[in-house]
C-alpha cells in the first residue's frame, strides 16, 4: 500500500465504528481544549507583561543597591561597626540594603560595561494641580528617565531638555479636570513639594503626554530636569550628609547589550558586593510566577491527554480484535507487517488529529470571545491585556503533542496487529 | 511439457510437542503443474487445509521442502515473500472474508491497493474483473448486502484482479446452495481453462473434486490415493 492509501484507508476505518471513534475523540478533545486554553492564558499574560516591560522599562539601565551580608536567623546580631553605612530597608520583606555613597558610585562607574551612574533620588511631591481645579495627591513612578512610555496621547519626553516635563497616567485626566487625554497635553500644571523646613513650594511643569495604565499601578513620570528641580526644592534645609547618601543608584549601559553582556555586568557588580536589577528582572518575577502556574495547569491538561491515550489503546485493541480476519487476509495478499502497523497507527494519529483540531478550534473560538468580553468588562482597567492569546506555534505544539501521544498509544495494538500470522487470523472465529 | 509451479518433498507439519503433539501432515510429496486443476480431497482433520496453507505460503512446514518456481520457500522472507504472495496467489475462501461495510469495488481493489497500484488503474482493473463476473451493477453496493452467490463471485473477482498464477479455493461452494455452487464452479473452471490459471481446490465434495484434472486423497496427513483425469462429465447448470 502506498502511504496515501494507508492514510485514506485508516481514515475510512476510523469512521467504521462511529460511536467508538466519537467517544475517543471526545476524550482527546477535553485534553486538547484544556491545553490550548492554558497555553493561550500563558501566552496572553506573558504578551502583556512583555509589552509592559517594553513600555515602562528602560532597557539600558539597572538599579544598583548594596545588600547587607546575609546572616542566618540563628546567628544573632552582627557586631556594630561605626564605619558601616546606615541601613535602609527596601525591596523584599526582611531584605535591607546599605546606603550608597559617592565612593560607591565611583566603584560602580568603573565596572566594565557601565557607561554612566546616576544618583537615584527619591522625590515626594505633595500634589499636582491644574488651573485651580483642585489639588490631587501625586505619586511618582519607580522608574526614572530615559524610558519609552506606552502613551495614550502626546509624545515622549524631549531628549536632553532643561524644560520641566511631566507625563500623567490616564486615570489623572478626568480627576484633574481635563476634558480628555488630548486636552491635557501641553497644559501647565503646578506641582507642590515640601522641604525639610516644612515650607511648601510649587514648581510649574508641562504635560507632554498621557500614559496608559500599567501593571505597576498608575503613577506620573517626570523627566530628569523636573526631578532634579523637585529634589533641590525638597532638600532645602537638610544636612549635606543626608543628601550624599542614596538607597540606590541607576547605572546606565549600552542599550544594545545582549543578555549575556548584562549578565556579566551583574556578575561584576556582585563581585564588588553590589546588586544590579534591570526592569526586566523586576517584571520577569511576574513572568516566572505566571509560567509556574501555567506549567501546573498544562500538567493537568497533559494528564487528561494521557487518560485519553489509554482510550485510544482500548479503541484500537477492539478494532484489531474485530478486524482480525481482515488483517489476516491483507497479510495473505502480501501486505507487510510494517504497513499493517502503519495502518493502525495512522488511524490513531488521525483520531488524535480530529480531537486536537476540534479541541483547539473550539478553544480558540471560546477563548477569543471570552478574552474580548473580559477585556471590555472585568479587565477594562488593564488596557492591552488580552487574557487569552493563541499563536500558531502554541496551537501547533498542542497538535504535535496530541498526535504524538496518539502514536505512542497505537504502538501496542498496532504491533499486535502486525505480528498476527495470516493463518491464525483467517482461522479466527 | 508443462513446468512445475509448486512442488513439495516429504512435507511435514506438527502442532504442539511431547504428549500433546499432533501431526497434521506426515510427509507429503507432490508436484503441481502450471495450468492444471488439482483437488485436495479429504475429511475434516485429514490435513487438507493445512497443506493448502503451506502451499500458499501462509504457514510454514515443520519439515520437508517446498519449492515455488524452483525457489526454496524457506529462503523467501520479508519483501520477497510479500511480493510473491501478492503477485502469484489468489484466494477463494468458504467464509468469503469480505469487508462487510466496504463497497464491492473497494473489496475487489484491496490486492491492487496492497500492490501499490495507482487509483485510476486500480479502478479500471477492478471494474474489468467485476465485468467478467457480471457484477458491474453491484460495484457500489456494500458487500454485506449481497447474496451468498454474489459474495463468492466478488471473492473470485478479488482473487482474479491481480492476474495470479494460482488460485487457491478452500471449500469454495461450502456455503452455497447447489445451483449457486455450480455457477461458482463453472466460473473457476472457466478461469482455469481459458486463462490458464492453476487451480488448487480443497474440498470434501466428491462432485467438485471430480471436475478437476487430478485429485489427491488425504487421510490422517498422508496421501492415500491419487487419481488423474476428470471422472465425471460437466454437471448441468441450474442457474
Amino acid at each position: 500500500m502506498k502511504a496515501l492509501d494507508i492514510l485514506t484507508t485508516a481514515i475510512g476505518n476510523s469512521f467504521r465504528s462511529r460511536l467508538r471513534t466519537t467517544l475517543t475523540v471526545i476524550a482527546i478533545f477535553i485534553g486538547a481544549f484544556t491545553l490550548t486554553i492554558t497555553n493561550g492564558l500563558g501566552a496572553g499574560i506573558n504578551d502583556y507583561i512583555n509589552t509592559q516591560v517594553a513600555s515602562i522599562g528602560a532597557p539600558d539601565v539597572m538599579t544598583v543597591t548594596k545588600p547587607v551580608k546575609a546572616t542566618t536567623a540563628t546567628d544573632g546580631p552582627a557586631k556594630y561597626d561605626p564605619a558601616t553605612a546606615s541601613r535602609v530597608t527596601s525591596g523584599r520583606p526582611g531584605a535591607s540594603t546599605l546606603e550608597l555613597t559617592d565612593t560607591d558610585i565611583a566603584v560602580i562607574g568603573a565596572i566594565k560595561g557601565i557607561t554612566a551612574v546616576d544618583k537615584s533620588v527619591s522625590v515626594r511631591p505633595d500634589y499636582i494641580e491644574w488651573q485651580s481645579a483642585g489639588k490631587y495627591v501625586m505619586s511618582l513612578g519607580q522608574f526614572g528617565s530615559g524610558i519609552k512610555i506606552d502613551l495614550a496621547a502626546g509624545k515622549q519626553f524631549t531628549a536632553g531638555t532643561t524644560a520641566l516635563e511631566v507625563i500623567i497616567p490616564t486615570t489623572y485626566v478626568a480627576t484633574m479636570g481635563f476634558a480628555n487625554n488630548a486636552a491635557a497635553v501641553g497644559q501647565t500644571v503646578a506641582i507642590g513639594i515640601t522641604d525639610a523646613l516644612t515650607t511648601q513650594t510649587s514648581i510649574d511643569a508641562t504635560i507632554v503626554g498621557v500614559q496608559n495604565t500599567t501593571l505597576l499601578g498608575s503613577n506620573a513620570t517626570v523627566n530628569s530636569a523636573l526631578k532634579n528641580a523637585l529634589y533641590a526644592a525638597q532638600s532645602v534645609g537638610l544636612p549635606a550628609s543626608s543628601t550624599t547618601q542614596y538607597a540606590s543608584v541607576v547605572a546606565h549601559f549600552d542599550g544594545t547589550a545582549t543578555k549575556a553582556q548584562i549578565a556579566t555586568i551583574k556578575k561584576d557588580l556582585v563581585t564588588a558586593s553590589y546588586e544590579g536589577t534591570t526592569v526586566a528582572d523586576q517584571i520577569g518575577t511576574f513572568q516566572t510566577v505566571i509560567d509556574g502556574i501555567i506549567l501546573v495547569l498544562n500538567a493537568f491538561a497533559v494528564i487528561a491527554l494521557l487518560a485519553a491515550g489509554f482510550g485510544i489503546i482500548n479503541t484500537l485493541l477492539m478494532s484489531v480484535q474485530e478486524r482480525t480476519r481482515e488483517i489476516g487476509l491483507m497479510k495473505a495478499m502480501g501486505m507487510s507487517a510494517g504497513r499493517i502497523f502503519g495502518l493502525f497507527s495512522a488511524e490513531a494519529v488521525f483520531i488524535g488529529f480530529l480531537g486536537s483540531a476540534i479541541g483547539s478550534g473550539i478553544a480558540i473560538a471560546v477563548g477569543t470571545i471570552v478574552s474580548r468580553v473580559l477585556a471590555r468588562t472585568l479587565l477594562s482597567n488593564l488596557p492591552g491585556l488580552h487574557i487569552l492569546s493563541f499563536t500558531i506555534a502554541s496551537v501547533g505544539t498542542v497538535f504535535l503533542l496530541v498526535m504524538g501521544i496518539a502514536f505512542v498509544a497505537s504502538v501496542l495494538p498496532a504491533s499486535r496487529a502486525a505480528r498476527q500470522s495470516p493463518i491464525d487470523s483467517l482461522r479466527y472465529e | 511439457m508443462t513446468s512445475v509451479v509448486l512442488s513439495t518433498h516429504n512435507l511435514t507439519k506438527h502442532y504442539g510437542s511431547g504428549s500433546t503433539r499432533f501431526d497434521a501432515l506426515k510427509g507429503i510429496t507432490l508436484d503441481i503443474r502450471d495450468g492444471e486443476s488439482l483437488a485436495i480431497v479429504g475429511k475434516s482433520g485429514s490435513g487438507k487445509s493445512t497443506l493448502m496453507h503451506i502451499l500458499a505460503l501462509l504457514d510454514q512446514p515443520s519439515g520437508g521442502e517446498l519449492m515455488v518456481d524452483g525457489t526454496d520457500a524457506a529462503t523467501l522472507k520479508g519483501k520477497k515473500l510479500n511480493l510473491l504472495r501478492n503477485r502469484t496467489f489468489g484466494f477463494v475462501f468458504q467464509q468469503f472474508f469480505l469487508t462487510p461495510n466496504a463497497s464491492v469495488l473497494d473489496n475487489v481493489m484491496l490486492p491492487l491497493k496492497i500492490a501499490r497500484i495507482g487509483s485510476r488503474e486500480r479502478k479500471r482493473r477492478a471494474m474489468a474483473a467485476l465485468t467478467q463476473l457480471d457484477l458491474v451493477d453491484k460495484a457500489k453496493n456494500k458487500a454485506v448486502n449481497l447474496s451468498g452467490g454474489q459474495k463468492q463471485r466478488v471473492v473470485i473477482a478479488r482473487a482474479l484482479v491481480n492476474n495470479p498464477r494460482i488460485i487457491f479455493a478452500d471449500e469454495p461452494t461450502g456455503n452455497l446452495d447447489s445451483a449457486t455452487g455450480a455457477v461458482v464452479e463453472d466460473i473457476l473452471f472457466a478461469l482455469n481453462k481459458e486463462q490458464g490459471i492453476t487451480l488448487v481446490v480443497v474440498t470434501h465434495d466428491d462432485e467438485l473434486a471430480a471436475r478437476c484434472d487430478r485429485r489427491l486423497y488425504l487421510h490422517d496427513g498422508l496421501v492415500v490415493d491419487a487419481v488423474d483425469g476428470p471422472t465425471s462429465k460437466k454437471k448441468t447448470v441450474h442457474a
